[in-house]
Formats: C-alpha cells, sequence, structure tokens
C-alpha cells in the first residue's frame, strides 16, 4: 500500500512547479497551464485525504467541485486572452500594461 | 504481487507526472507544453485510479484531458501566427520564482513529514464510488451542486460575451 505522505510529496511537487510556471512565464497561456498544475495538485490531496483519512467520498465531491471551477476558469481565461490577443497582437504578460497595473 | 504492481505503476506515473510538469513549465515550445501538460493530467487520472476514485478518474480524463486541454491548445493556436513557427515563449524574473518555489517545496515536504495524520484503517476491497458521489451531490452537497451549475452557465456566457466582435453590440 502506498503511505498518503507519497500522494502529498507528489502533489507538492506539482504544486510548487505550477507556482514557479506562474512566476516565470511570459506567455498568458502558459501561465494557465500553471494554473491548472496547480489546480491538479489540490485534487490530488483532497483525494488522497477522502481514502485515507474520512470514511464517505465527500473529498471527491469536493475534486469533482473544483473541476468544474477549472473549466470555467479555463473558458473565461482563454476569452479573455483572445481579447488581450485582439488587442495587443500578442500574448505576452509583461506588455500587458494599458491599464497600468 | 498484487502488493508491488500499484507501487510500480504509482511511482512510474509519479516521475513521468513531475517530468511532464517541468516540460510544461520550461519548455520552449508551446505545442509541446501542452502535450506535456495532458501526460500530467493523465499521470493524475492514473492516480486517482490507484486510489480508488473510478468515477473521478474517469471525469479527469473527460473534462481534462478531452475539455480543458483542447481548449487550451485552441488558445495556443489562435493567439500564435502558427505561419511563422512563431511559438517560442519566455520567462523572466527565474531565480527569485525558484527561491520562492523552493522554499515552498521544502516547507510543504517537512510539514508532510512532521503533521500526525490520523490516518484510519484502509477497506481492502474497492468499494465503486460513483453512486455515492451522486447520494451525496443530491443531498448534503445539494448547494454546491446548483451554484457549480449556474457557476458554469455564467462562465459560458462571459466567455461568449468576452470574445465577440465589438461591432455588433
Amino acid at each position: 500500500m502506498i503511505p498518503l505522505e507519497h500522494y502529498l510529496i507528489v502533489a507538492a511537487a506539482l504544486f510548487s512547479l505550477g507556482l514557479f510556471g506562474v512566476l516565470t512565464r511570459k506567455n498568458a497561456i502558459n501561465v494557465l497551464m500553471s494554473i491548472e498544475l496547480i489546480f491538479n495538485s489540490a485534487n490530488i490531496n483532497l483525494v488522497a485525504f477522502s481514502k485515507f483519512v474520512s470514511a464517505d467520498v465527500s473529498g471527491e465531491v469536493f475534486a469533482l467541485l473544483v473541476i468544474v471551477i477549472a473549466a470555467c476558469e479555463a473558458a473565461v481565461a482563454l476569452a479573455i486572452v483572445m481579447s488581450l490577443y485582439r488587442l495587443l497582437k500578442n500574448v505576452n504578460l509583461d506588455e500587458a500594461s494599458v491599464l497600468k497595473g | 504481487m498484487e502488493e508491488l504492481f500499484p507501487k510500480i505503476i504509482f511511482y512510474g506515473f509519479a516521475v513521468f507526472c513531475v517530468m511532464c510538469a517541468v516540460v510544461v513549465i520550461y519548455g520552449k515550445n508551446l505545442v509541446r507544453s501542452a502535450f506535456a501538460l495532458m501526460g500530467s493530467f493523465f499521470s493524475v487520472a492514473v492516480f486517482y485510479a490507484i486510489l480508488g476514485a473510478d468515477f473521478l478518474a474517469g471525469a479527469q480524463v473527460l473534462i481534462y484531458v478531452g475539455g480543458i486541454l483542447t481548449l487550451i491548445l485552441f488558445g495556443v493556436m489562435l493567439t500564435n501566427r502558427i505561419f511563422n513557427l512563431n511559438l517560442r515563449t519566455g520567462t523572466f524574473q527565474v531565480i527569485p520564482a525558484a527561491l520562492v518555489a523552493g522554499v515552498v517545496f521544502v516547507t510543504l515536504t517537512s510539514i508532510i513529514y512532521q503533521a500526525p495524520w490520523r490516518v484510519l484503517p484502509i477497506a481492502k476491497e474497492v468499494i465503486p464510488t460513483t453512486e455515492r458521489i451522486g447520494r451525496l451531490l443530491m443531498t448534503d452537497y445539494l448547494l454546491p451542486f446548483e451554484v457549480a451549475s449556474v457557476l458554469l452557465l455564467i462562465a459560458l456566457m462571459g466567455a461568449a460575451m468576452l470574445v465577440r466582435r465589438r461591432t455588433d453590440l
């Protein structure tokens, strides 16, 4: 039987890599991919805790809701990226400063 | 033997998953990053299957690999001039980000090994989870379920609203 800690370590590695991607990539779509990695790491944790620590499948219901949120986020974020591309002709986040943020 | 087989699959896919994630965040080609992301999603589906979450493994493959990844690939194709083959992408502030990510990983790992997890004894037989998830969604988690459905509708309308041409307002 694989211990709980090993699932958590894989999830922590995925989370750190996703965080690194969010902080470093210039391309907005690459940042979206890194955010999906972070969602997946959270989901691994939820399912692992649901299996090892709790008696019912509540964690899997939470993971299912996270997948729903991830789908919404991908659709809306890609729509924003399309608008940005139409405005700037590229999707580099360091050039997207028209709001002077 | 039946103890060894899931271990080989888990550790193999764990290494594969992390390698795919490294390609996603460090690859120079966007299309390659997107396909590496598919490998990572698929490995997570394998983890769900090993954990006995059969419904979630199916949902992961259908929604992430079939839906979100296709959407991301469409985004890659639509926001880059494909005929230029200009799909290269850059990175910046690498060293501070590596420091932050490294500190987060080391902290999480030390917490994972120090925390006293209250692990319950695990049932040996694998029970299908679909029926129990459905019952929970219709009883205890009815409100989150309905909110999620409304959220999906809002996201659908918002995405369509955001990408339409400004001329036909």
